[in-house]
């Protein structure tokens, strides 16, 4: 059986977008399971079924939530060393890159961090990363099986799987914070969670972004009528006229389904951040700006005149849309 | 306390980048610097001594003999001396090599608190902290955009896709930092003459114990196959605003599905 865990993060509202994305690509791997850390409701196990999970661990307390990396990593190392999977997956980002890091080490397992695709051939995984900024992709082979993966979001569209698997299993897995593995855990002496709002979904699909202080407003409004999350340029983010948090870039936020630049020329690292956008729009008064040259649509013009005006045509839309723009439970 | 910096020597971000032909990336035929990322821990491990909080900062690098560079440039901003490991055998290495052999040499230096930015910016690939500190066994806090030291306690805070957290983890402990933290200073001239007499110690896998088939192509764990250059994207239609500019612009979001 090629069975292929996944961790999947879940909200009291649900289960998370890029979840159902990895379960999406998983189906071209193999079966796959799907590794829930707190309480695997029924209304979750279902949705994950409905996206191809054919098994269900459910891990620990509803507290794992709150823990750092190191117990999810221990119990995605021994349901993959129980079940033999041929690839792990787990959505890229800060705590994700964690569990994978130390899933990886602790069975001698090669990675590939933000893949953009995953393949297998003859027992073999594949991954596509973008690398150089953009400039190039990069194919590499996993040598030493299981494959751990972590995946962009929106790097990949998430489909309910053909056939629902509406007899997917749930299997209690042993919290990893029970005695045995308590001399390593859980190491965060405190550790205190706060709602990111108003900062952005990142897991929502869109994203408009701007380059500067005046031009931030009119974006915002612009975002909530494509219900997409809001970003900026370094500019931005430098003057402290958005938090640091919303900067797109190299060493910020990156993929969207559509992205719409306000004002922005497109800097390199900018363009890092999020030149895998699938569609591109760009709002710049300056013709020559680089952006326009990777733009699917662009209007040379006032960004305050189109934005505003742009998104009065749309008032409350994407509500009747939930797979294209609603931003995802928090 | 002492802190041990992980630097990594880079391509230049803005020179053209190569690969090699066995696909790794060309480290001699371009113009190298230290990773700007790893420059915001540089910074923080110098406040850090300059704050009382640290009395020795060393810098660990791993890379060819080039790299001393990247050490240099961090000596200038600050620190007391540098580990450069380079071994022939290294080339090659997956970031579990890589790990392996910074935990080895970790191991040897000694350390407190372990600082290193929050990916290199020619890999990007962001494990290489939370694998040393697995084989470490040390504490880890990664994607820090503030941090602070209090005794033997280290807090930081991160912004995750959800949530901005805050955490504190005894020490010892592994932590990265973002460009949040705060830009890197500006050596000045003295500094950069005075870097040139900090000592750098030079250590081989055979110092470290490491068995030289655990890394380079013998211990890596995935190869690249294939690069390509990413398909330029072509421009699509591009309009004048002469009024309906927004009409377009709502036409073709809609015509995507967008609204």
């Amino acid at each position: 059986m090629s069975e292929v865990p996944r961790s999947a993060e879940t909200t009291a509202a649900g289960v998370r977008k890029p979840t159902l994305e990895l379960l999406t690509a998983a189906r071209a791997l193999g079966e796959p399971a799907a590794v829930v850390f707190g309480d695997a409701s029924d209304q979750v196990v279902a949705q994950l079924a409905e996206y191809g999970a054919t098994k269900v661990y459910a891990v620990g307390s509803p507290d794992m939530q709150a823990f750092l990396s190191l117990p999810k990593a221990e119990a995605v190392v021994q349901i993959a060393q129980a079940s033999n999977p041929v690839a792990i997956l787990v959505t890229s980002g800060p705590e994700g890159k964690d569990v994978a890091a130390r899933v990886a080490v602790r069975l001698n397992a090669g990675i590939i961090p933000d893949a953009t695709k995953v393949s297998v051939d003859g027992g073999t995984v594949s991954a596509v990363q973008t690398v150089f900024a953009g400039r190039f992709q990069a194919t590499s082979q996993v040598l030493r099986a299981p494959a751990v993966v972590t995946m962009r979001p929106n790097a990949t569209s998430a489909e309910a799987a053909p056939a629902s698997a509406s007899a997917s299993s749930r299997s209690m897995w042993p919290s990893a914070t029970q005695p045995g593995c308590q001399g390593r855990l859980p190491r965060a002496q405190g550790l205190q969670r706060g709602p990111n709002s108003p900062m952005p979904r990142w897991s929502s699909p869109g994203a408009v972004a701007s380059a500067r202080k005046m031009a931030s407003a009119s974006s915002r409004k612009t975002a909530d009528a494509l219900g997409a999350a809001v970003g900026a340029s370094r500019t931005v983010t430098d003057q402290h006229w958005a938090p640091h948090e919303l900067q797109v870039g190299q060493t910020g936020k990156t993929v969207a389904l559509v992205y719409l630049a306000a004002g922005i020329s497109g800097a390199i690292q900018h363009r890092a951040g999020m030149q895998s956008s699938k569609t591109i729009v760009v709002v710049n008064k300056d013709a020559k700006a680089p952006l326009f040259q990777i733009a699917d649509f662009g209007v040379v013009g006032d960004l305050h005149a189109v934005l505003p005006a742009s998104s009065t045509r749309s008032p409350g839309a994407g509500a009747d849309r939930p797979d294209a723009l609603t931003p995802p439970e928090h | 306390m002492k802190i041990v910096v992980l630097v990594k020597y880079v391509p230049e971000p803005t020179a053209t980048w190569k690969f090699a032909p066995d696909l790794t990336v060309d480290r001699a035929g371009v113009e190298g610097r230290l990773s700007e990322l790893d420059e915001y821990a540089v910074e923080q491990a110098t406040r850090l001594a300059e704050s009382g909080a640290a009395d020795e900062v060393v810098f660990l690098t791993v890379g060819p003999a080039k790299a001393t560079e990247g050490l240099r440039k961090a000596l200038a901003i600050g620190g007391t001396s540098a580990v450069h490991v380079v071994d022939d055998a290294i080339h090659g290495s997956c970031a579990l090599g890589t790990s392996l052999v910074l935990a080895k040499a970790l191991e040897k230096i000694g350390y407190d608190l372990v600082l290193t930015g929050m990916a290199s910016t020619d890999a990007e690939l962001s494990v290489v902290p939370s694998m040393v500190a697995d084989r470490l066994g040390a504490n880890q806090a990664t994607f820090a955009g503030e941090l602070s030291v209090d005794g033997s306690t280290v807090s930081i805070r991160r912004d995750t896709d959800v949530a901005s957290e805050r955490v504190s983890v005894s020490l010892p402990a592994v932590v990265s930092v973002t460009d949040q933290t705060g830009e890197a200073r500006y050596p000045a001239f003295k500094a950069i003459m005075g870097a040139k007499k900090k000592p750098i110690q030079t250590m081989s896998l055979a110092d470290l114990g490491v068995d030289a088939a655990q890394v380079g192509w013998s211990g890596a764990s995935s190869k690249v196959v294939d690069v390509s250059p990413t398909p330029a994207r072509t421009a699509g239609t591009i309009v004048n605003d002469d009024g309906t500019g927004a009409a377009q612009l709502a036409d073709f979001l809609a015509g995507r599905g967008f609204i």
